[in-house]
């Protein structure tokens, strides 16, 4: 079915509110059209289309709840919809911890489409594949990469009120090229909320540039080094530990944000003072939706670290009003302001170093330091007196990403991030001093 | 930008897991009719009929209804109960040598030809860019067949209460014998899916699989440390009568420093386990670093073979499929045709299947039609073959597809996706107490935990839920910060021992993800306790302040 309108959407929530029989109801309708085309081995390998809609309707009675979900509206299935939902509501324990609907919310719209992105079609799609693999085949590189693409809306309503109805749009692309013989691999990815800010060709030549100088790696002792790390090289580290910004668990004593003695950590200074952090929905390079879509309350802007020190917490409502504080939903988006600088800029300022290009398989060893593990991948280079020496061979690291920023040496320019999470990041490449490297990786 | 809806549920230490929901609630009635196998040959022909019509050289079709049942639970209170139903057909075709996929919800004979007439559309724009045309292994047709996963106790007809009360039991049971919080989920899953083909196949399949995990936390306030120890049962492709644990379901650990479970799982008894250890934890020594021998129990050893075999010998990792995202192979093709890549010591058989019952990975066809069966992978130790899919078969000399296609839900398409990969058992008699007896430095590894591996599968670095010091030949204290760093085929070649077949069980993988967009799988993984001599232990702990 089409992507609906404003108007349409709102039919559809007031219609599914009036069926309800339950003390209160709330309704998430969010609609989609994603593209995809995957390449591999310089050919394509496959290509998708997929159109949805979908309701979830959630009521409850007194301290019961349940939820149900469809996506075909005609009248029937809306009202089976809502009768689902009141009959898991039934069978349901009670929750304790239940929160009812919150009331009427003011919410601010923010740029999160691009009337550029209706472009995204089949040819488009097929062009940025061409693109990409014919960059690759005049190097004498393979190509192996995927682009997604989606348009879409998002609309939200309760019984107390509440109405929201925003579109989305926009597209992530990767692509990794390899040498032949599996000695040289480079990587690049991409997010836009325009295509016009997209250019494939442009974006594969830095994969290729990396895998082309990556032949010939040497093996460099595993220790300390100062790192030059890529912005997407740190997201995935970084993601890590803003899931751990959850008041109750600190509070509770499993945190890194835990204190001896139950506190939590809040107003501490855990980071260097060139680390600042926020989230706004309204940033004007990574937007959200200016709401909370599991709880419907309206995000605001809002510090999470300022020169280094914890400002706020993720306080949930529940544990908001038991703890007498404001209710701050997850953050949307996270914000980390940075320098001038490009990664040229960051590699030329350093004497000795390593930069890295991505990190990859990052699993957390112990939640209570964020010390995590992973590897680096596809474009990793010793740097000596502000010059890229050599490529050398991947590494394993153990560390965290709290040690991480507390070692911050230099910022560079943030940039977006696609949104492999839920959240969108916009963060600057890192110069680190003494990222621990554990063992060597003879994978190219 | 994922195409999947995702359910945010409570997990491990604390945080959040993303669980793939597929689509509409239901009512629990409803669970229980499928559909008419009549109504599903008219579409599955409608959509033959009109690739066949459109120039498509073959074509096969899935019609599936995905139900689940999602059940949360922290300390004392139930936070979610999900229902979840997706229906709809995915047709795939090949048109001018080249692959076409179209997907729809709409259940007409009219909508699902169009989506036959769509996918052949696509072939034919994607053969512009084919490299060769797909070449398929042949099946033969099966006419009209049905397979159902072996069960006692359906778990659709099971009361919501009961698995509530059991999951909340579980829950009592841990905070009561020390645990500061616990988690407990219960995952249940039943896929409905019918296959037809132009090969002549109409394939109804009727596929149940469950999993309990669950977390115990211990916190003392005092020092603000925390420990976690997650639940060791294992996921399994039974019905609800795997939580009717009996006696001969019970296995001993070596030392007898806790409970295992084979077949039958008591998750009140495990979580009443876990809380007491998550608090033992607290004060348990940290690991001093170096050379250990380590016995390796299969509730661990599991996710071992996953990463590092399992992954490994993928045939689309190997030939470059994967080499965005998941990756690409150290197990390259030069090895394999050499037949003298030494993978592991002589005593490592491993070999991957989809016919032992209990495992996730069991099913009667594969989702191209091509009947499950058991092959080897390493034998004596040397790598002898990979997992293919029909249009991979040739490529390693295979006459017939290894039957490893899958795909998670009618709208995804199909590709290679991992059997069961397991560790044969030794053949010469040897419990878990007599292996620990020739040990004189070395750990116990029990449960899974942190796991990380490279893009190639050679460096890898694995955790563990419970770890056990033994010195001169007996278990002694439980260890802390424990984690060994090795490189796949290094440590396959340290493997020393592997206990006979009284000791094997399976573990298992519930959400394995791949491709990209990503699609999860299940799948199992058996072994006995297995010892490797002389690997690398780190010590975890780090300090941040």
């Amino acid at each position: 079915m089409k992507l609906l309108s404003k108007d349409e959407a709102k039919s559809i929530c007031d219609k599914v509110m009036a069926m309800s029989k339950a003390d209160e109801c709330r309704v998430n309708l969010s609609g989609s059209r994603k593209g995809n085309v995957r390449y591999a081995n310089n050919s394509v390998s496959t290509a998708g289309l997929i159109e949805d809609t979908t309701l979830v309707v959630s009521v409850a009675f007194g301290k019961k709840q349940g939820s149900a979900t469809c996506n075909q509206f005609d009248a029937k299935s809306l009202e089976a919809a809502v009768r689902r939902a009141e009959e898991i509501a039934r069978l349901a324990p009670e929750n304790p911890e239940f929160m009812p609907a919150v009331g009427k919310q003011d919410f601010k719209a923010s740029n999160t489409f691009n009337r550029n992105a209706e472009a995204f079609n089949p040819e488009y799609r097929a062009d940025v594949a061409f693109a990409s693999i014919a960059a690759a085949k005049k190097a004498g590189l393979q190509a192996a990469g995927f682009f997604n693409d989606s348009i879409g809306f998002d609309c939200i309503a309760n019984s107390n009120g509440v109405f929201g109805f925003q579109e989305l749009g926009g597209l992530n692309f990767t692509v990794t090229t390899r040498t032949d013989d599996g000695r040289g691999s480079g990587w690049v990815n991409r997010a836009a909320y325009d295509p016009k800010a997209f250019d494939p060709r442009a974006a594969s030549e830095i994969a290729i540039e990396k895998a082309l100088r990556s032949v010939d790696a040497k093996a460099l002792e595993p220790g300390r080094y100062t790192v030059v790390m890529e912005p997407a090289a740190t997201n995935d580290l970084l993601n890590f530990m803003f899931s751990a910004f959850d008041a109750r668990s600190a509070d509770e004593g499993r945190s890194f944000l835990s204190k001896k003695g139950g506190a939590n950590r809040l107003g501490d200074k855990l980071f260097d003072e060139q680390v600042n952090v926020w989230t706004d929905p309204w940033d004007a390079n990574a937007p959200v939706l200016p709401w909370d879509q599991g709880t419907m309350q309206a995000r605001a802007r809002r510090d999470l670290i300022k020169g280094g020190v914890i400002t706020s917490l993720d306080y949930n409502r529940y544990w908001a009003q038991k703890q007498k504080k404001e209710a701050t939903p997850p953050a949307g988006n996270i914000i980390m302001a940075g320098g001038s600088k490009s990664t040229e800029e960051l590699i030329a300022s350093t004497k000795k170093g390593i930069l890295v290009t991505r990190t990859w398989y990052i699993r957390m060893v112990d939640p209570q330091s964020v010390a995590l593990t992973g590897l680096t991948r596809d474009g990793t280079f010793y740097i000596e007196n502000g010059k890229i020496k050599h490529p050398i061979k991947n590494f394993r690291f153990n560390d965290s990403p709290v040690s991480m920023l507390n070692n911050i040496d230099e910022l560079g320019r943030p940039v977006l991030i696609g949104d492999t999470d839920a959240r969108k990041l916009m963060i600057p490449a890192m110069k680190v001093r003494d990222f621990n490297f554990t063992s060597l990786s003879d994978a190219v | 930008m994922e195409r999947r809806s995702f359910l945010k549920v409570a997990a491990a230490a604390g945080g959040t897991m993303l669980v793939p929901v597929f689509g509409n609630a239901i009512a629990a009635e409803d669970l229980m009719n499928p559909m008419a196998r009549k109504f599903k040959k008219e579409l599955a022909d409608a959509a033959l009929n009109a690739a066949t019509k459109a120039g498509a050289s073959y074509c096969d079709v899935r019609i599936g209804r995905y139900l689940n049942q999602f059940i949360t639970t922290r300390d004392t209170r139930v936070e979610n109960i999900v229902n979840t139903e997706s229906t709809g057909v995915g047709v795939r075709v090949i048109a001018n040598g080249a692959y076409g996929f179209a997907a729809t919800n709409a259940l007409t004979v009219d909508a699902v030809a169009d989506a036959a007439r769509q996918a052949v559309a696509i072939a034919r724009a994607n053969a512009r860019l084919q490299a060769s045309p797909v070449q398929l292994a042949p099946v033969k047709g099966v006419g009209e067949v049905a397979w159902q996963t072996p069960f006692r106790k359906d778990w659709r007809e099971v009361p919501i209460k009961e698995k509530a009360d059991m999951l909340l039991a579980a829950n009592k049971a841990g905070l009561d014998a020390g645990a500061s919080f616990m988690t407990a989920n219960l995952f249940q899953v039943n896929q409905q899916k019918y296959f037809a083909s132009t090969d002549g196949s109409y394939i109804d399949q009727d596929v149940h699989r469950l999993w309990a995990p669950f977390t115990a936390t211990a916190v003392d306030k005092a020092t603000g440390k925390f420990r976690t120890r997650d639940g060791l049962s294992s996921p399994a492709g039974m019905g609800y009568e795997f939580f009717d644990a009996k006696p001969e379901h019970k296995v001993r650990a070596a030392g007898g420093v806790t409970q295992l479970y084979n077949g039958g799982y008591d998750i009140i008894e495990d979580a009443k386990a876990a809380g007491k250890q998550a608090r033992e934890k607290l004060s348990a020594k940290s690991v001093e670093p170096g050379k250990y021998d380590l016995v390796l129990s299969p509730e661990h050893l599991f996710l071992t073979i996953h990463e590092n075999v399992g992954h490994a010998t993928e045939l689309d990792r190997v030939l470059g499929y994967e080499a965005n995202y998941a990756g690409t192979s150290f197990a390259t093709l030069d090895k394999w045709k050499g037949r003298n890549f030494k993978y592991g010591s002589d005593i490592v058989n491993i070999v991957a299947d989809k016919t032992t019952p209990g495992s996730l990975g069991f099913v009667g066809y594969d989702d191209e039609g091509v009947p499950s069966k058991k092959w080897d992978l390493i034998r004596n130790g040397i790598l002898v073959n990979y997992q293919a899919t029909r249009d991979q078969a040739h490529i390693i000399g295979e006459k017939e597809s290894h039957g490893c296609s899958y795909a998670d839900s009618w709208s995804s398409v199909q590709f290679q996706r991992m059997p069961n990969v397991s560790l044969e058992a030794g053949k010469k008699p040897l419990s878990v107490d007599d292996m620990v007896k020739d040990v004189k430095k070395g750990i116990y590894i029990l449960g899974r935990g942190s796991y990380s591996i490279d893009q190639q599968r050679y460096n890898f670095q694995f955790g563990g839920q419970l770890f056990y010091e033994i010195k001169d030949g007996k278990v002694g204290q439980m260890l802390n910060d424990v984690a060994y760093q090795s490189n796949t085929q290094e440590f396959w070649n340290s493997c020393s021992a592997t206990c006979d077949q009284r000791d094997w069980r399976m573990g298992g993988s519930f959400f394995d993800g791949k491709g990209q967009p990503s699609q999860v799988s299940a799948v199992s993984h058996g072994s006995s306790t297995t010892r490797f001599n002389g690997i690398n232990v780190i010590n975890t702990a780090r300090k941040i302040d």
